[in-house]
């Protein structure tokens, strides 16, 4: 649905995408994911065309953005709806106008408008704030009214450029549901931009991490933070202590095995004893996946390998 | 004297000022557009005729008012036939107004949320709509304070406007007032100023908190 190659964009001789390559296919939550000046809100921006970009091809519903005339832009952007942190409402217009808007310049019939701002003012649970304004509205009810007013040309695509950063962690949470449910309810694909690894694990299947333009990791979320690599570890500022002595083995917890004990039937199969030193349990969509330090005897390391190995797990020495 | 003298100038006073203060928004919208238009980060960036414009209203701005009054008198004949006289006296006022209105609506008009800019353009909103139907109307409080603002300086320039036989109370008071000493005269038609000023602010602030949300 969304083909990028070989993308380069600069702001003036600086250099703020680099070669970004990726694909977003219908139906999917996609998250961009990186510190703040990474480029993610940039590439976000290259989708709709409110960025244009040099080099390379970004295409949406197999139209080159960047060849797109004035005309056929708006035309094009009415099938992407977008969010955006500040919620970007309109402080003189009520909650109903604010939705109404994109219909009424697009001059949508009235009757029509009327019936479609009431159906997403339902989806979005703000029925009863219709005639209220933005000002009287707490950040979460004004995001719920932002994105109500994204969803009114029926887009196919929604744009969320971190809608939840200026929210408390309970609204972003609740904001996330509204947004899972819309992906599922409507099948619309999702791109969302995020510094927050929160948002990322409760919410995205698939990922692209930015860093100064570059992308250093990507793919399925349950794989980019079950096996983390050095960059990706550095990225999220992770930094675990283990002993110097003896041998360290980490073992992964997928998603499948995650809830199996494996480390004590370990234990007692082998009948040894190690220290477990460091460990991590995450919430990933609806799985758990973790992983696991322990630390053994150097006479040992063979059996635990050969153990290892035989129940399939995955794992390294670290 | 009131109805001899200070009613027929605060007539003339309010018609001066009110007709120039309207002119003036009129004359002065459209380069608050292009303006905001050809902004460096506007809808459709074009540095020059941004510069042409700034150099332009600034020119216009540092007029003193006479001079300008003055400078006018053929432009004045012109559009009017004659270059003294109350409706003589619109010209120059509209004129001196306008470049001071550009400014003040580009600036109502920048104070509009950047991201709601951005957003209607997301949703394919032309420029055109992105002016009209979400920056003025979002910028119309500012505007309204611009406009009450005018009228009120509109109406201290109207007292130079006696110099071309314009009228009005800031004519009287120094006509009467300070000319023949007349220290009653010039006390009434200050009071009658404080009075208009008043009223005119009290108006607009009133406006002001209506289109306010």
């Amino acid at each position: 649905m969304i083909i990028v190659k070989n993308l380069d964009k600069y702001f003036g001789k600086e250099k703020v995408l680099n070669n970004i390559s990726l694909e977003i296919n219908k139906g999917d939550i996609f998250a961009l994911v990186g510190h703040s000046g990474a480029g993610k809100s940039t590439l976000l921006r290259c989708i709709n065309g409110l960025e244009n970009y040099g080099i390379g091809t970004l295409k949406v519903f197999d139209k080159e953005i960047k060849e797109l005339k004035k005309d056929e832009l708006r035309e094009f952007r009415k099938n992407v709806g977008m969010i955006f942190q500040h919620f970007s409402l309109m402080q003189r217009k009520t909650v109903y106008e604010n939705i109404a808007l994109p219909m009424q310049l697009w001059k949508y019939d009235k009757k029509e408008i009327d019936k479609k701002v009431m159906e997403l003012l339902e989806l979005v649970g703000l029925s009863n704030k219709k005639d209220s304004y933005p000002s009287q509205l707490s950040g979460g009810q004004k995001q719920r009214v932002a994105i109500a007013r994204a969803l009114t040309l029926d887009p196919k695509i929604l744009l969320s450029d971190e809608a939840t950063s200026a929210l408390d962690p309970n609204t972003t949470a609740s904001i996330l549901e509204l947004l899972k449910k819309i992906n599922e309810k409507l099948g619309i694909t999702i791109v969302i931009v995020t510094h927050e690894m929160d948002v990322v694990k409760s919410i995205a299947q698939k990922a692209i991490l930015l860093e100064h333009g570059n992308i250093i990791g990507s793919g399925y979320i349950e794989d980019l933070f079950l096996q983390p690599d050095e960059k990706m570890k550095k990225f999220l500022g992770e930094e675990e202590v283990v002993p110097e002595t003896g041998i360290n083995i980490r073992l992964h917890f997928p998603k499948e095995i995650a809830q199996y004990s494996i480390v004590t039937h370990m234990a007692r199969t082998l009948n040894i004893d190690f220290n477990i030193v460091w460990g991590k349990l995450e919430k990933i969509n609806t799985h758990v996946i973790g992983s696991l330090v322990i630390n053994i005897e150097e006479k040992d390391e063979e059996n635990v390998t050969e153990y290892l190995n035989e129940k399939n797990m995955r794992w390294e020495k670290a | 004297m009131f109805e001899k003298i200070l009613l027929p100038a605060i007539g003339e006073t309010l018609y001066m000022s009110l007709t120039a203060t309207f002119l003036a928004v009129l004359l002065g919208f459209i380069p608050a557009i292009m303006l905001i238009l050809s902004d460096e980060d506007g809808l459709k960036p074009n540095a020059k005729l941004y510069r042409s414009l700034d150099v332009v209203i600034n020119t216009l701005r540092s007029f003193p008012f006479i001079i300008l009054m003055i400078i006018l008198f053929p432009v004045t004949k012109m559009i009017i036939g004659k270059s003294i006289g109350t409706t003589a006296a619109i010209v120059p006022l509209t004129i001196g107004a306008a470049p001071f209105i550009a400014r003040l609506i580009e600036s109502a008009l920048k104070e509009v949320d950047k991201g709601v800019v951005e957003a209607a353009k997301s949703f394919g909103a032309s420029n055109f709509q992105i002016i009209f139907k979400v920056m003025i109307v979002e910028a119309l409080p500012g505007i309204i304070s611009t406009i009450t603002l005018t009228l009120i300086t509109v109406v201290g320039f109207s007292a130079m406007a006696g110099a071309v036989g314009g009228g009005g109370l800031g004519d009287v008071a120094i006509k009467y007032g300070y000319y023949r000493f007349q220290t009653d005269v010039m006390i009434y038609t200050v009071m009658a100023l404080i009075v208009l000023v008043q009223f005119f602010q009290s108006l607009g602030d009133y406006i002001y908190k209506i289109t306010k949300k």
